[in-house]
C-alpha cells in the first residue's frame, strides 16, 4: 500500500453559501448548470408555443396575451418583430443556455470526474467561474427582454448588415442586440474555461489502472466536446469583439459599401457581412456536434447498461466520435451555399459534409449493434436512448439532402431545414439529456424516478417531435420559408395553414408532456424510492459509490481499476456484469 | 492524510470504510478532503488557455486578411514610434522572466524576485508605451473608426493589451508574493513550497513568453505584412 503524495486542501464547506452557491465541488456545478439549463429550456419553450400560435391562427386576437405583452401583441395580434424577437432569443437560448449548458456543463460537470475515479475537476475554482460566466451571460441575455426596443430581431445566427446596425434597422437592434452579443462573448468565455478544465481533468486525473481505452465512452464524448468548445469558441468570440465594435465604435467590419437602410445611407464602407457568416459557422457547425456528442456518448453508455452487452465496437466507436468532431470543423460552408460563394468551394464543402455520414453510421449501426440480441430493459432511460438513436437517424437522413448544395439552394430557407436541425440537433440532443436524467438521477439524489411516469414522459414526446418536425419537411418541400410570422400574405401556402394547425396542436401537447418530467423531477428528489448504490447493475466507476456521492466522490479511497467499461455477460463470470473496479477475473473472458 | 484501501473483492455494496449512509439527504458524507491536481495539469491548462487565445487571434487574423482584399478604403496607418520601444521592452521583459527562473532553479531567490520584479516594471512599460501610441494616433486624427486598419490597429492592440494586462496582474501577483515569502511575512497563509515556486513561474513563463510572441506576430501583421 503506497499513500499518496498528494496535499489536501480542499475540506468540505458547511456555509450555504460556499457549499450551493459559491461551490466547488463539481457536482453541486453540474447541478447548477443543469438547473440553469432547465429553466432556460422551459422559457425557450414558451417562446416557440408563442410562435407556433401565431403560425397556425394567424388572424385571431388573444386578449390574454395582449394583456402579457402589450408591446408584442398590441391589438391583440401578434407583431411581426415580436415574432422575430422570439424566433432570435428561442434560438439563441436553446442553442447556448440548453443545447451546450445541459449535456456539458451539466452531466460532464457531475460525471466526468466520478466516471475517471477523480475526486473533482483539475481547477475547481475555475469550474466555479465558468457555471457563474455562464449564468451571468444568461442574465445579460434575458435583459434584453427588457430594455427600449426589446429583444433582438437578428435571429440566433445575427446575420449582418441587420444585426450591426441600430435602432434604425428596425426594433431590438438596439441596446437588445447589445446585450445579445455581450451575452455571447460572455458565454463563449465561460465555455473556454470548463473547456480547458474538462481536458485537463481527462488526461491528469485518472484514477490507477484506468488508461485511456479503459474510459467509458461518455468521456469520450465529454472530451472531444471540449476540444472542439475551446476550439471554436474563441473564433465566435472574435467574432463578437467585431461586430460590438462595428455596433458601437464606427468600425466597418461587416458592414458593406452603399447600405441605405430605411431611406438613409449608412456611412460605413468596405465590410463583407459574408465575413461573419464564416467566422460564424466556423464556430457554428462544431457547436452542433457540441451539442449532440455528450448526447452520443451517453446514449451509447445506456443502451450497453440496458440491454446488458457491451457497445459493440468500442474503439470504433471511440474513433468516430473523434472523426465526426474533426470533420465538423471542415464543413462550416455548407450553411452559407446561398450566399454566393464560388460553386468549387460548395462542392468541396458538400463532399466533406456526406464524409460526416461515415462516421454517423458507424456510430448508428454500432448501436444496434448493441441492442441486437440484448436482454433489453425498457427503462425510461433506455426508451429515451432508443429514441435519441431514432431522432439522430431520421434528423441524419435529411443532414444528406441539405448537405448537396444544389438541394440546399431549394431547401435553404425553408421549412425543411428548420425540420431537419430540429430533429438532430434540437431534440436528439435533448432525448439524450432526459435519457441521462433518468439514467443518473438514482446516483445525483438518491432516490429513483418514477417510472410509470417517464415512460408517458417517453411516449408524449417521441410522438410528439414526429408529430411537429415531420409536418416541416412536408411544408419545406412545398417551398414554404422559414422566419416569415405571416405566411397568409402568400396565396399558394393557404394550403398550409392546416398543418401548421396541426403542427401547434401538436407543440402544445408535447409541451404538456414536459411538465409530467418537470413533475416527476420534483417529486421523485422529495418521494422517489431510496436508490441502492448501484441500481441498475452499471459497470462504470461513477456506480461504484454511494447514492448520492460523499463530497469527494469515492469517500477517501483511490480506486484501482481492472476492467474496460462495458463487461456485461462476460461468459463464466459469477453475474452479469463486471464492474470497472471489480478484481481480475480468473475466467477467460472470451 | 489519506491511504489508499486495497478494493474489497468480494462485496458490491457499500464497503467497509465507506461514508455511512446518509438516507439520500445531499451531504457531505464522511468529511473527506480532496486531493490536488499534479502539475502536469496546471501546465496542460495553461496551454489549452494559450490554444484558446490562439485561436481567437487566428480569427482575428482571418478577419483581417479578408477584409484587406476587400473593398477600397484600406489606408494603412503609419507605425507609431513608440511601437518600437515598446517592442524592446517586451522583449526584453522576457529575458528578465527567463532569469528570474533560472535564478529560482540555482536557489538563489533573492535575485529571483530581482528579475521578477523587473519583469513586471518592464510589462507595465509595454503597456504604458501602447497607451502612448494610442494618443498619437488620436492627436494625429486617427481613430478606430477612421478606416479599416486603423480599425484592426486598435482592436489587435486592445485584445492583446487585455491579455496582456491579466498576465501582469498574475505576475504582479507572483512578485509580491515571492518577496512577502523572502521577508518571512507569509508565514502562516499559503506559503509557496519551492516545486511550488517554480511551477507558478513556469506556468506564468508560458503565458508571458506567448503574449510576447503573440505582440511580435501582431506587429508584423499590420506594420510589415501587406
Amino acid at each position: 500500500m503506497e499513500p499518496t503524495t498528494t496535499i489536501h486542501h480542499h475540506a468540505p464547506p458547511s456555509s450555504f453559501i460556499r457549499k450551493y452557491i459559491f461551490s466547488t465541488d463539481h457536482k453541486i456545478i453540474g447541478l447548477q448548470y443543469y438547473f440553469l439549463a432547465l429553466v432556460a429550456a422551459f422559457i425557450g419553450m414558451g417562446l416557440s408555443l408563442l410562435m407556433r400560435i401565431k403560425l397556425a391562427w394567424p388572424t385571431e386576437t388573444w386578449p390574454t396575451l395582449a394583456a402579457l405583452f402589450p408591446e408584442g401583441f398590441a391589438g391583440g395580434q401578434m407583431k411581426p418583430e415580436f415574432y422575430l424577437a422570439m424566433l432570435t432569443m428561442h434560438g439563441t437560448i436553446m442553442v447556448f443556455f440548453v443545447l451546450t449548458t445541459a449535456p456539458q456543463g451539466g452531466f460532464g460537470n457531475y460525471f466526468l470526474p466520478m466516471q475517471i475515479g477523480a475526486a473533482d475537476m483539475a481547477f475547481p475554482v475555475l469550474n466555479m467561474l465558468s457555471f457563474w460566466f455562464t449564468f451571468v451571460g444568461f442574465v445579460v441575455l434575458m435583459a434584453a427582454f427588457f430594455v427600449t426596443g426589446g429583444a433582438p430581431i437578428s435571429g440566433w445566427t445575427g446575420y449582418p448588415p441587420l444585426s450591426a446596425l441600430g435602432q434604425i434597422a428596425g426594433p431590438g437592434l438596439g441596446l437588445g442586440q447589445d446585450l445579445w452579443v455581450i451575452s455571447i462573448a460572455i458565454f463563449c468565455v465561460a465555455s473556454l474555461l470548463g473547456a480547458l478544465n474538462f481536458i485537463s481533468t481527462m488526461l491528469n486525473m485518472r484514477t490507477k489502472g484506468l488508461d485511456l481505452f479503459k474510459l467509458p465512452l461518455t468521456c469520450w464524448a465529454w472530451f472531444t466536446t471540449a476540444v472542439l468548445a475551446l476550439l471554436a469558441f474563441p473564433v465566435l468570440l472574435a467574432g463578437g469583439v467585431l461586430l460590438l465594435l462595428d455596433r458601437n465604435a464606427g468600425s466597418s467590419f461587416f458592414l458593406p459599401e452603399g447600405l441605405i437602410v430605411s431611406g438613409k445611407v449608412i456611412n460605413r464602407s468596405g465590410g463583407s457581412p459574408i465575413l461573419w457568416q464564416h467566422l460564424f459557422w466556423y464556430f457554428g457547425h462544431p457547436e452542433v456536434y457540441i451539442a449532440i456528442l455528450p448526447g452520443m456518448g451517453a446514449t451509447s453508455q445506456i443502451l450497453a447498461t440496458f440491454a446488458r452487452k457491451p457497445v459493440y465496437g468500442y474503439r470504433a466507436m471511440v474513433i468516430a466520435i473523434f472523426a465526426i468532431g474533426l470533420l465538423g470543423f471542415f464543413v462550416w460552408g455548407h450553411h452559407m451555399f446561398v450566399s454566393g460563394m464560388s460553386p468549387f468551394s460548395g462542392l468541396a464543402f458538400s463532399v466533406i459534409t456526406l464524409t460526416i455520414g461515415i462516421p454517423s453510421a458507424i456510430k448508428t449501426f454500432n448501436w444496434l449493434g448493441t441492442l441486437w440480441g440484448g436482454r433489453i430493459r425498457f427503462t425510461s432511460a433506455m426508451l429515451f436512448s432508443i429514441g435519441f438513436v431514432s431522432l439522430f437517424v431520421s434528423g441524419g437522413v435529411t443532414g444528406m439532402v441539405l448537405g448537396q448544395s444544389s438541394l440546399d439552394l431549394f431547401y435553404h430557407d425553408t421549412y425543411f431545414v428548420v425540420g431537419h436541425f430540429h430533429m438532430i440537433m434540437g431534440v436528439a440532443a435533448i432525448f439524450a439529456m432526459f435519457a441521462g436524467t433518468y439514467y443518473w438521477f438514482p446516483k445525483m439524489f438518491g432516490r429513483m424516478m418514477h417510472e410509470g411516469l417517464g415512460r408517458l414522459h417517453f411516449w408524449l414526446s417521441f410522438i410528439g417531435v414526429y408529430a411537429i418536425f415531420v409536418p416541416m419537411h412536408i411544408l419545406g418541400v412545398m417551398g414554404h420559408p422559414r422566419r416569415y410570422a405571416q405566411s397568409t400574405a402568400y396565396e399558394f401556402l393557404g394550403s398550409a395553414l392546416p398543418l401548421h394547425e396541426f403542427i401547434t396542436v401538436a407543440a402544445i401537447i408535447m409541451a404538456l408532456g414536459q411538465f409530467i418530467f418537470l413533475f416527476n423531477l420534483f417529486w421523485s428528489m422529495k418521494k422517489g424510492a431510496k436508490a441502492p448504490d448501484n441500481p441498475w447493475e452499471a459497470t462504470t466507476l461513477e456506480w461504484a459509490t454511494s447514492s448520492p456521492p460523499p463530497f469527494d466522490n469515492f469517500g477517501g479511497r483511490q480506486l484501482v481499476v481492472h476492467h474496460g467499461p462495458y463487461e456485461y455477460s462476460v461468459p463464466g463470470a459469477p453475474k452479469d456484469y463486471i464492474m470497472q473496479t471489480d478484481p481480475p477475473l480468473a475466467v477467460a473472458k472470451h | 492524510m489519506v491511504a489508499t484501501l486495497p478494493p474489497k473483492p468480494e462485496t458490491y455494496g457499500r464497503a467497509p470504510g465507506w461514508p455511512p449512509d446518509d438516507g439520500g439527504n445531499r451531504d457531505n458524507g464522511g468529511g473527506f478532503d480532496k486531493p490536488s491536481p499534479p502539475p502536469s495539469a496546471y501546465r496542460l491548462g495553461m496551454g489549452l488557455a494559450l490554444v484558446s487565445i490562439f485561436m481567437l487571434f487566428v480569427a482575428f487574423t482571418s478577419a483581417y486578411v479578408i477584409r484587406q482584399g476587400q473593398g477600397q478604403d484600406w489606408q494603412p496607418i503609419n507605425l507609431p514610434v513608440v511601437l518600437w520601444l515598446t517592442t524592446a521592452l517586451l522583449l526584453l521583459s522576457s529575458v528578465t522572466l527567463e532569469r528570474a527562473r533560472q535564478r529560482l532553479r540555482h536557489g538563489d531567490e533573492l535575485m529571483c524576485n530581482r528579475w521578477l520584479t523587473a519583469t513586471t516594471l518592464l510589462g507595465l512599460g509595454f503597456l504604458i508605451g501602447q497607451f502612448v501610441a494610442w494618443r498619437q494616433l488620436a492627436a494625429d486624427g486617427i481613430y478606430i473608426n477612421t478606416n479599416p486598419h486603423s480599425s484592426f490597429f486598435y482592436m489587435l492592440t486592445a485584445a492583446h493589451g487585455l491579455h496582456l494586462a491579466g498576465g501582469l496582474v498574475g505576475l504582479g501577483y507572483i512578485t509580491v508574493k515571492m518577496w512577502r515569502q523572502s521577508y518571512q511575512l507569509a508565514l502562516a497563509a499559503g506559503l509557496w513550497t519551492h516545486p511550488k515556486k517554480e511551477l507558478a513561474i513556469d506556468l506564468m513563463s508560458l503565458y508571458w513568453h506567448f503574449m510576447d510572441g503573440l505582440w511580435v506576430y501582431l506587429f508584423v501583421l499590420l506594420f510589415a505584412w501587406t
